[in-house]
């Protein structure tokens, strides 16, 4: 009974919210609805019992990624609406196919999915234990692939920020 | 199910989080006393000294003049933000404490992963700073909680760093059993058994050498989270007038000011707990005098214990803010990323090797 409740009030809040981060007209207020909403996500999360996922879905995103996010709002100081135009004009095309992308990608991912049925199910899935173990020995590959892009991310973004003389 | 609606309603929620609270006030108050004598003492002046017996009642009556304070909501402030700021930094920081202990009792959240559910506090906190910051549509405020954002990012990984030490030592991110097995363990530093004798033989730092260096790590990432100096550029009153808290009067200030010394509470009791054994009394046995067994367990000694180290740490914050100078932005960013980084990444790995081999 909880658990619908709770499931229904975060999923409309966090959809709301992500509304209100694509139309909001102020960069600032876009970015903390966008904390909001991972909250939500957090708070789904927790329903399902996937305590872990949940408190590093705040960690991450809410609490490291948004932060940054903020301090670049706050330095380039994005007052007036005019100044964003032309930047996301040529990219909008392209925004739309990867969203069209990206939908697709989801609806063939839902479509062999069942419902796991109650939380209780799943209770064992979200431990820290289990996610180490799972990571560690069936998804080591993926799991070492991902830190190799990631790493190979930082040293393009090094090479992009490096003056040269 | 996680919880029931019903306990939510009951006394039996709502009765902790009331007492937390009362009891982080009471707390609050007499530590800004407390830091303000310690302060007097090392600067060897007298301090607060007109009101009450030596100036004991000298915060209550400043709190009485913050709750009367106008709040001062600046013409060109953004209005919701700076509302929303104080309650988004105290809330943050009041959530920690549901998974805080204040003594072996049932009357906190014991989870599993409360290290990790701390670290998420600290991390939200910084939010509400940047949100104070931007909505005072102050320049120095906005420096301010700039220097918040790139202070709190590089503190924060040696923080969790230090956490993860101690996290693989112990197998475990819940708070009751990594002290429960800072009563069981007997080895210490791997070379003698020290079981028989209990007390601060047992404590994480004298167990496994290298904790002692990982709570060193922890406890200055700590102390740069709490924005005291000397990491406290974020609010460096002789360069930025007060920082990101600069435009906040009144009741609004005190509860930024709360936060500060909740959030100092929260990073001593988590060394306490996971580097001073906790509410383990720290009394060895000596000879016929069983003093670990006669002063451990029950809720008075576990409670006395637990804070009483506390309080120390916190006294040792105060007097590292009075005795050091506040360092410069960019040497406190080197410091964090060229110093306690590396540092706490080889103690992470030397945990656990320690953890695999080293240790008995």
């Amino acid at each position: 009974m909880v658990e619908t409740v709770l499931f229904w009030v975060l999923a409309v809040l966090s959809i709301a919210t992500a509304l209100a981060v694509i139309t909001n007209r102020n960069p600032m207020y876009s970015v903390l609805l966008l904390v909001v909403n991972f909250f939500c996500i957090g708070g789904l999360y927790l329903t399902l019992n996937a305590e872990f996922i949940a408190v590093i879905q705040i960690i991450v995103y809410a609490g490291a990624i948004m932060v940054l996010f903020l301090f670049v709002v706050m330095l380039l100081n994005l007052g007036s609406e005019k100044s964003l135009e032309p930047a996301f004009d040529a990219k909008k095309g392209l925004a739309f196919l990867l969203g069209l992308a990206f939908l697709a990608e989801m609806l063939v991912a839902m479509k062999d999915f069942s419902a796991i049925g109650s939380a209780k199910e799943t209770f064992e899935y979200g431990k820290v234990e289990k996610i180490g173990l799972q990571l560690m020995t069936q998804y080591v590959y993926p799991f070492e692939m991902i830190s190799v892009i990631l790493l190979v991310a930082l040293i393009g973004a090094l090479m992009i920020a490096k003056k040269y003389n | 199910m996680l919880f029931n609606l019903n306990a939510l309603i009951t006394l039996e929620l709502l009765l902790p989080i009331t007492l937390t609270f009362v009891f982080i006030a009471i707390y609050a108050l007499l530590g800004v006393y407390a830091e303000r004598k310690i302060a007097a003492f090392i600067q060897d002046r007298v301090g607060p000294d007109e009101v009450g017996y030596k100036g004991t009642l000298q915060t209550f009556a400043d709190i009485l003049k913050l709750l009367q304070k106008e709040i001062i909501v600046p013409d060109s402030a953004d209005k919701i933000l700076f509302w929303l700021a104080p309650i988004l930094i105290f809330a943050s920081v009041f959530a920690g404490f549901a998974v805080l202990p204040f003594m072996h009792s049932e009357y906190y959240v014991n989870i599993n992963l409360a290290l990790l559910w701390v670290m998420t506090i600290v991390s939200i906190d910084v939010i509400g700073i940047i949100m104070a910051g931007w909505a005072s549509n102050n320049k120095y405020s906005l420096y301010g909680s700039m220097r918040a954002v790139s202070q709190m990012i590089a503190y924060e990984i040696p923080l969790g760093f230090a956490i993860l030490g101690v996290a693989v030592i112990y197998g475990t991110l819940n708070i009751n059993q990594i002290i429960t097995m800072q009563s069981i363990e007997g080895y210490t530093w791997g070379l003698w058994n020290t079981k028989n004798y209990g007390g601060f033989f047992l404590w994480s730092i004298f167990q496994h050498p290298h904790l002692l260096l990982i709570f060193l790590i922890f406890f200055t990432a700590g102390i740069a989270e709490c924005n005291r100096a000397p990491f406290d550029i974020p609010e460096a009153e002789s360069e930025l007038i007060a920082g990101f808290h600069i435009e906040y009067s009144g009741f609004a200030f005190a509860t930024i000011m709360l936060a500060e010394y909740a959030n100092m509470l929260i990073i001593s009791l988590l060394s306490v707990i996971m580097f001073f054994g906790g509410w383990n009394s720290p009394l060895p046995n000596l000879g016929n005098f069983f003093l670990y067994h006669w002063t451990n367990g029950g809720l008075f000694w576990s409670s006395f214990w637990l804070l009483t180290k506390s309080f120390l740490l916190i006294f040792i914050m105060m007097w590292i803010r009075w005795s050091w100078p506040r360092f410069r932005a960019d040497q406190l960013l080197q410091f964090s990323w060229k110093v306690l980084l590396p540092a706490s990444l080889t103690l992470v790995i030397f945990s656990v090797l320690w953890k695999l081999w080293l240790h008995p």
